[in-house]
């Protein structure tokens, strides 16, 4: 049980995807307008990934290796359907502010990281809490931003008004220009931070291709998805 | 023709795909350091990008549904699009190797750029045609290549500047991407 408890410390504190390893850039962009679609698309991931953690989990040993980007491609695919319809059909109204952002799921670099990098490697119980953990960290931090998007945005946090009645809300925080503001101004403090914990000799945790430039693509990890029998020249 | 041109520059100019609608955020971030590998990018994008709207576009109409099975939508487009650009590789390969090297590079780095599946969705959800689906992948396409080319040559300008240390790389990157949407929000009086 202690590694299930490190696994979930792990996915929201120490590798958190969001702060620490800046993967899945585009939801976290793209969703953060308001508190609500940030929860809303953190749990879907977080749902999304628990269960493909699971299924590739039990299926490691099935699976033969040079296959495995595909059926990891459509076991996640066929979670991220499943996931769609329950959006649309238990709650339409976050199923039509999220869009098309919710297949787009599939693309996101956390959870074919997850499944490459831990679910495929190690039993089924810590691959569920794996999910469990990197998923509520990633909502947390949609969570975290959307609310700062939210409150200077509009002057409101989960629709409801916080601001006082004179504050003009800075709409333009909530528009596309300002999630690159809010990212910038993230990606600032955390270099920041990275300096000063480099600085006292801790261990700096890396971010991920992503955010530092050297990205290979959101997800397929050297871009062959289908193995073609030349990558090892 | 008028509503083509429309769509066209809707989707280059008013919804740009990276600057407000946040797809291909990756290459966008990590291949903008000089113009020319940003435009190498950019025409592998577009050259991907046509490509696989037409083939999902046909899939769709045609395949899926006719058998009721438009739900597998997700599932068959991210195969298909990953089978097409290693497809597309390997026959650049064999038959035009002068622009295989001029793109070749970049073009495993698409596979699963979320630009490309968005597009597909896109096109299925606003319920194009074939004709518009193309178009429509296009001008995303070019889109992504115009906010590439000048971010980098931006970001060539912005090597020569003195900035505080926490905004180095990518923050300040960033911060050009937020004014670069500021502008292009000027665009959206055009439609």
């Amino acid at each position: 049980m202690n590694s299930c408890t490190e696994r979930l410390y792990n996915g929201l504190i120490k590798e958190n995807p969001t702060f620490v390893m800046m993967l899945g850039m585009c939801p976290t962009l793209a969703v953060t307008t308001s508190a609500i679609n940030g929860i809303g698309m953190g749990l879907s991931t977080t749902v999304v990934l628990v269960l493909s953690n699971m299924l590739i989990s039990m299926l490691r040993k099935v699976i033969p290796d040079s296959v495995r980007m595909p059926a990891f491609i459509v076991i996640v695919a066929s979670f991220v359907t499943m996931v769609q319809f329950l959006l649309q059909g238990f709650v339409p109204s976050l199923y039509d502010s999220l869009g098309i952002y919710i297949p787009l799921i599939v693309v996101n670099c956390i959870i074919l990281g997850r499944a490459e990098s831990y679910a495929s490697k190690n039993p089924v119980l810590p691959s569920i809490f794996d999910g469990i953990g990197m998923g509520l960290g990633f909502t947390f931090g949609l969570t975290c931003i959307a609310i700062v998007r939210e409150l200077i945005g509009s002057g409101k946090i989960f629709g409801i008004q916080i601001m006082p009645s004179f504050y003009e809300p800075v709409t333009i925080f909530i528009l596309a220009p300002g999630a690159f503001l809010v990212l910038a101004f993230l990606v600032a403090a955390r270099s920041k931070i990275m300096k000063k914990m480099a600085a006292k000799g801790k261990e700096v945790p890396k971010a991920q291709r992503c955010a530092e430039g050297g990205c290979a693509s959101c997800g397929g990890c050297e871009g062959k998805v289908f193995p073609t029998g030349q990558e090892k020249e | 023709m008028k509503e083509l041109l429309i769509i066209a520059i809707g989707s280059a100019l008013v919804n740009n795909v990276v600057l407000s609608q946040f797809l291909g955020i990756c290459p966008f971030l990590g291949v903008s350091k000089k113009i020319e590998t940003a435009a190498g990018m950019g025409g592998a994008v577009i050259f991907v990008i046509t490509i696989a709207s037409f083939i999902t576009s046909l899939i769709y109409r045609f395949i899926l549904m006719p058998t009721g099975f438009e739900y597998l939508q997700t599932i068959v487009f991210i195969l298909v699009i990953a089978a097409l650009v290693q497809f597309v590789e390997m026959f650049l390969k064999k038959t035009m190797p002068p622009l295989y090297n001029a793109l070749g590079v970049y073009l495993p780095l698409i596979t699963t750029n979320c630009a490309v599946l968005g597009v597909a969705l896109t096109n299925v959800q606003k319920e194009y045609t074939i004709l518009k689906g193309v178009v429509n992948g296009f001008a995303t396409a070019l889109g992504f290549t115009i906010a590439i080319v000048i971010m980098a040559g931006v970001r060539e300008k912005i090597e020569y500047n003195d900035i505080s240390e926490s905004f180095q790389g990518t923050p300040i990157v960033l911060l050009t991407a937020a004014l670069m949407s500021i502008a292009f929000f000027g665009f959206s009086g055009i439609i």
